[in-house]
């Protein structure tokens, strides 16, 4: 790889050092003048979106969220809002701030360099890209009462009626939870032991259930998708 | 064109001149470091930074990016604030006089809500390159939590912003955004357990967020006071910890 080539000559030269002034500050100046010169020529072609004046009697359809949230606002589809809007960007926020804290491995720091890290690497690209694919569904595959349209065609009120959802019986659903979480833990500690013993046993449970929790978004989505279910667990308080 | 000299040189000499200018500018190594050092707001940088720091495809630019954006922003923002008043019967035509009246009202606006946006996406990529550099790694790890934080203080910047032109827009998708509050565990109304807390909808976090059971007039003060007042204070203390803590954490990161 390329990159790891880079990362190795920039592994010999990193006593080398230069003036800030004039070699990053010039940089940095350069920088700043073209994003001010594209902001504003963009700015000026392109008007931001203003629409009609805010009137509480009548909802826009589809009501969407600014689009950083879309990804959210999708997984709503799929998760009571309890989940989709408080539980998942909480754990998200507190998952992000534990990846210093559970990514022992001291390799690949100060270039970019997939070899030396490749689990650490893969899980954070796809959870990036993940929340960026929801948001691109959000924003242009959701129109009046969040129906599915794909980009190509145009939004409209008449869409065919959605299939009848079902729900899990509960003793199923403990059961395939129990089913992920208990062998989603188990198997990897066992197929890669060598990995968890690195870890330890606290960073490896905490790094597995935020993983599973991740990876559980996406298998609610797939038994909503393929097989219709709304609920894997009801209970009097909350389903999940 | 001695002469110029010469008065160059009689004035660079003046008491006055050396009070402001603390050194000269002739290409020395002394200057080169001075021009950092003794300039206040290009201190924040070391004298010297490692070479391979200063590569284009090492940072991309994303966090000083970000940063010059966040600028950018407070710069349109308080221009601004002499147009618009967070008033419910004011403030839908004041962005109107903004887009027809206001002398550059219209590129005010617009590139204020554009930086928005990007500052958005430079922040987001900004975390994803030093991830793929493994730059929070020991012993930046608590830079990275600050970073964090920093991300999601610049959602709730541009998404308390996104209520203030009082439109459809922003009013349907602070209603999507509120609603979900209303949804947290225990302290939203309709989240679950509302109830072991005595948690109604006129005492939850939805109405904390817009001072009533319904998006009106306090939402409107509380989403501008946050965006203008709030926030930015919270974000500038932390960027300023952000930014001392890459110096103290070992400069820029690079190859151990």
């Amino acid at each position: 790889m390329s990159n790891h080539a880079e990362a190795e000559v920039a592994n010999n030269n990193k006593t080398e050092k230069v003036f800030s002034w004039p070699n990053l500050v010039a940089k940095e100046f350069i920088a700043a003048i073209l994003c001010t010169v594209i902001l504003l020529v963009y700015s000026y072609y392109v008007d931001a979106p203003l629409r009609e004046l805010a009137n509480p009697g009548e909802p826009e359809n589809p009501a969407k969220a600014p689009w950083y949230f879309l990804g959210l606002q999708e997984i709503l589809v799929y998760f009571d809002p309890w989940i989709a809007g408080v539980v998942v960007p909480s754990i998200i926020i507190v998952g992000l701030m534990a990846i210093p804290y559970i990514d022992v491995n001291p390799k690949g720091n100060g270039g970019y360099c997939f070899r030396e890290r490749k689990f650490a690497i893969t899980v954070f690209l796809f959870g990036f890209i993940f929340w960026y694919v929801l948001i691109i569904v959000g924003t242009y595959m959701r129109g009046p009462f969040w129906a599915f349209f794909w980009p190509w065609e145009t939004w409209s009120f008449d869409f065919p009626t959605p299939p009848p959802l079902m729900s899990l019986p509960n003793w199923l659903g403990i059961f395939a939870l129990l089913i992920y979480f208990g062998l989603g833990m188990l198997i990897p500690a066992v197929a890669f032991w060598k990995f968890a013993k690195q870890l330890g046993f606290i960073r490896y449970n905490i790094t597995m259930s935020l993983l599973l929790l991740m990876m559980g978004v996406l298998v609610k989505i797939a038994l909503r998708l393929m097989f219709n279910i709304k609920y894997i667990l009801q209970t009097p308080w909350f389903n999940i | 064109m001695n002469l110029i000299l010469f008065f160059i040189r009689k004035l660079t000499e003046t008491e006055m001149w050396k009070s402001v200018f603390r050194h000269g500018y002739t290409d020395t190594p002394r200057n080169r470091a001075l021009q950092t050092i003794s300039n206040v707001w290009l201190h924040l940088h070391p004298v010297k930074v490692p070479k391979h720091a200063v590569k284009i495809t090492y940072t991309w630019c994303l966090g000083g990016l970000t940063f010059f954006i966040f600028l950018f922003l407070t710069v349109t923002g308080v221009l601004l604030m002499f147009y618009y008043v967070p008033d419910v019967n004011r403030a839908y035509a004041d962005m109107i006089d903004l887009m027809y009246v206001v002398p550059l009202g219209r590129l005010l606006r617009t590139s204020h809500r554009w930086a928005g946006h990007a500052m958005v996406i430079t922040v987001c990529f900004h975390m994803l390159r030093v991830f793929l550099t493994g730059s929070y790694k020991a012993p930046r790890q608590f830079n990275w939590v600050l970073g964090v934080l920093l991300l999601v203080l610049t959602f709730l910047l541009s998404f308390t912003g996104y209520l203030l032109p009082w439109d459809q827009l922003g009013y349907w998708a602070i209603m999507v955004g509120t609603n979900m509050g209303a949804a947290t565990p225990v302290m939203g109304y309709q989240g679950p357990f509302a109830d072991l807390l005595g948690v109604k909808i006129n005492n939850d976090v939805r109405f904390a967020l817009l001072g009533g059971t319904q998006i009106d007039a306090p939402s409107l003060l509380r989403a501008y006071v946050w965006h203008c007042i709030g926030i930015p204070i919270i974000a500038g203390a932390l960027m300023i910890l952000h930014f001392w803590r890459v110096r103290k954490d070992g400069g820029i990161s690079g190859p151990l």
